[in-house]
């Protein structure tokens, strides 16, 4: 099959180094300390964020910072086929904990101790890319709850169809088989928080699962370079956000 | 933003975003400036090292970078960010407002929004019977008397640990002195609202009696506002305190007689939606304020549950906008 066509347009009609429209709202939840809804596309994917506050099972306090759980499920509606398991299966936990643990490289835990951060991320559209908009839409909510982080993490997805490098690729290209990269960065230290690789494996002879060293330098390259325009976007938000709440509350 | 909350149509969003850009140009053009947002640089001259490096700041190769998203403040050599939202971080001397979640074996544990929740020891109580003396084990195991899980109650910051755990004492405002503890720290009949902590700025009075609605505010400063009925104190030396010690079936009996008043209970609702609607909007929360929104909704004939809806929130948005361009 054809994702990139002869003039060079993919799918749904982007360039091969486009990335699809980002959007982003802070605070929809009220209820939360801190809430981000952000869609790369047709992905749309809502964070909750509670905390910090007194750990619930006082036998996983930790003494000297902060414990962070991180759930992620995906709505009954958000694919094609209604969702069976939202949560429990082993794709949501395995997600669960690299959010954990990429959120966990940024906080700076070691300010609350014997305290519990909870992140609840709901994806309620999928269209691929899931994992990336998971991880954007934390940073947001962490920012939104006033959590100080040593940076903000984002996170995009790349891959290579049809000998062409591609970015941020949606559901229809990610299933198509061929190797894919979500990178998670640390914009500001410019430090690759999440790399993670998804190969195909051989099913068919002629399908060349391997991917030359340098074409995944280049792929991985221009995942970090999505990274960081999501990383100019996401902190347009949130500055204007936070002068939002400056001048609404007055003196 | 909160707005989602509320449905506007088409006029209506335009009449609320004309309010909020005259309140956007009153504010001062240096507040926006010194705005930041997580790993932002903060513009200070480092060769000066007698800059003290406050809050919300972190020292990375030699830059000084914000850790959360707010304000940069310039206190004499205090360089800090005062971050807008966030949860509450107890200061001594604070009167907050909290919900009892435990009753440990000397002290309450209390909810009030912060990192952990404030310790309210039983020695920190005036004892049931008003003297002052030493708390005995039949004052442990009678606690539940007092408090109970669920329980709203009032209470001030002793002092707060390393751990931003707050000590709380229970103090009562009648007269300056404590007197007896069902007065004003046992609030029962009311509501708890609770709205974003930075809304709430540190005042000297907090309990505001309301003798014309019959209504108590206290604008807990940890962001949790208690609305309830004003009840009038009774003399402590007046109740017997033997029916006190033996448990809390005479105090419901006294209680089930009494009912509030049907206008008392509008005053309190009336009074508890001026608070949800600065709330939504991002207002800071004061007595003033309250009063305002609550004159406004009554001359306006607005039905209590209209308060909450689109029309009323609009018209308190451009009430704030007239009211800070006069100042």
């Amino acid at each position: 099959m054809e994702f990139v066509s002869p003039e060079g347009l993919r799918l749904d009609g982007r360039r091969p180094l486009e990335m699809r429209q980002l959007r982003a709202e802070i605070g929809s939840i009220s209820k939360a300390d801190g809430s981000a809804v952000f869609e790369m596309g047709n992905t749309k994917v809502i964070a909750a964020v509670y905390g910090p506050r007194e750990v619930e099972n006082k036998s996983q306090q930790i003494s000297d910072k902060a414990l962070v759980r991180c759930e992620y499920t995906m709505a009954n509606f958000s694919t094609g086929d209604r969702v069976r398991k939202p949560k429990g299966d082993r794709r949501s936990t395995e997600i669960s904990m690299v959010i954990r643990q990429t959120m966990e490289s940024c906080i700076l835990l070691e300010k609350f101790p014997q305290s519990q951060i909870d992140i609840f991320v709901q994806v309620l559209q999928a269209d691929g890319g899931t994992r990336s908009a998971c991880i954007n839409a934390a940073t947001l909510a962490l920012a939104d709850a006033g959590i100080p982080m040593r940076d903000l993490v984002t996170s995009c997805s790349a891959g290579y169809l049809n000998s062409t490098p591609l970015l941020d690729l949606n559901y229809v290209e990610d299933s198509a088989g061929g190797p894919d990269v979500t990178v998670g960065l640390l914009p500001k230290m410019d430090k690759v928080t999440l790399l993670q690789p998804d190969v195909a494996l051989p099913e068919i002879m002629q399908m060349d699962s391997k991917l030359p060293i340098d074409i995944f330098e280049n792929v991985m390259q221009l995942a970090i370079e999505g990274c960081k325009a999501v990383a100019i976007y996401i902190r347009e938000i949130l500055l204007e956000n936070t002068k939002q709440l400056e001048y609404r509350r007055g003196k | 933003m909160k707005e989602t909350q509320i449905t506007l149509n088409q006029t209506q969003k335009i009449r609320l975003q004309r309010a909020l850009d005259t309140l956007h140009s009153l504010s001062s053009k240096s507040l926006s400036d010194a705005s930041v947002t997580v790993a932002d640089k903060i513009p200070v001259n480092l060769n000066d090292s007698s800059i003290l490096k406050g809050h919300g700041t972190l020292d990375l190769d030699g830059e000084l970078i914000s850790t959360n998203c707010g304000i940069v403040e310039r206190i004499d050599r205090l360089v800090y960010v005062r971050s807008t939202k966030s949860r509450y971080i107890p200061e001594t001397g604070n009167v907050i407002v909290g919900r009892v979640v435990e009753v440990a074996q000397d002290r309450w544990k209390v909810d009030i929004n912060a990192y952990h929740d404030g310790v309210l020891m039983l020695a920190s109580v005036t004892s049931p019977d008003g003297i002052q003396r030493r708390r005995t084990e039949a004052d442990e195991l009678n606690m539940r008397n007092t408090f109970e899980e669920d329980d709203v109650i009032s209470a001030e910051v002793r002092n707060v640990q390393n751990n931003y755990t707050a000590q709380l004492h229970a103090r009562s405002e009648k007269y300056g002195k404590i007197t007896h503890y069902t007065d004003f720290l046992q609030l029962d009949r009311g509501q708890l609202i609770v709205v974003p902590c930075y809304l709430v700025k540190k005042r000297k009075q907090h309990f505001h009696q309301l003798d014309e609605y019959g209504v108590l505010v206290i604008l807990g400063c940890n962001g949790y506002v208690w609305v309830g009925e004003l009840i009038e104190a009774k003399d402590g030396m007046e109740l017997d305190i033997s029916e006190q010690t033996h448990g809390g079936f005479t105090k419901s009996e006294e209680e089930e007689q009494h009912t509030t008043l049907l206008e008392t209970r509008q005053n309190i609702c009336r009074i508890s939606n001026a608070v949800r609607v600065l709330s939504i909007l991002g207002f800071n929360i004061t007595l003033e304020v309250i009063l305002e929104i609550f004159d406004l909704s009554r001359s306006l004939d607005v039905e209590i549950h209209d308060m909450l809806g689109g029309e009323f929130c609009v018209l308190v948005a451009e009430r704030e906008a007239e009211r800070r361009s006069q100042n």
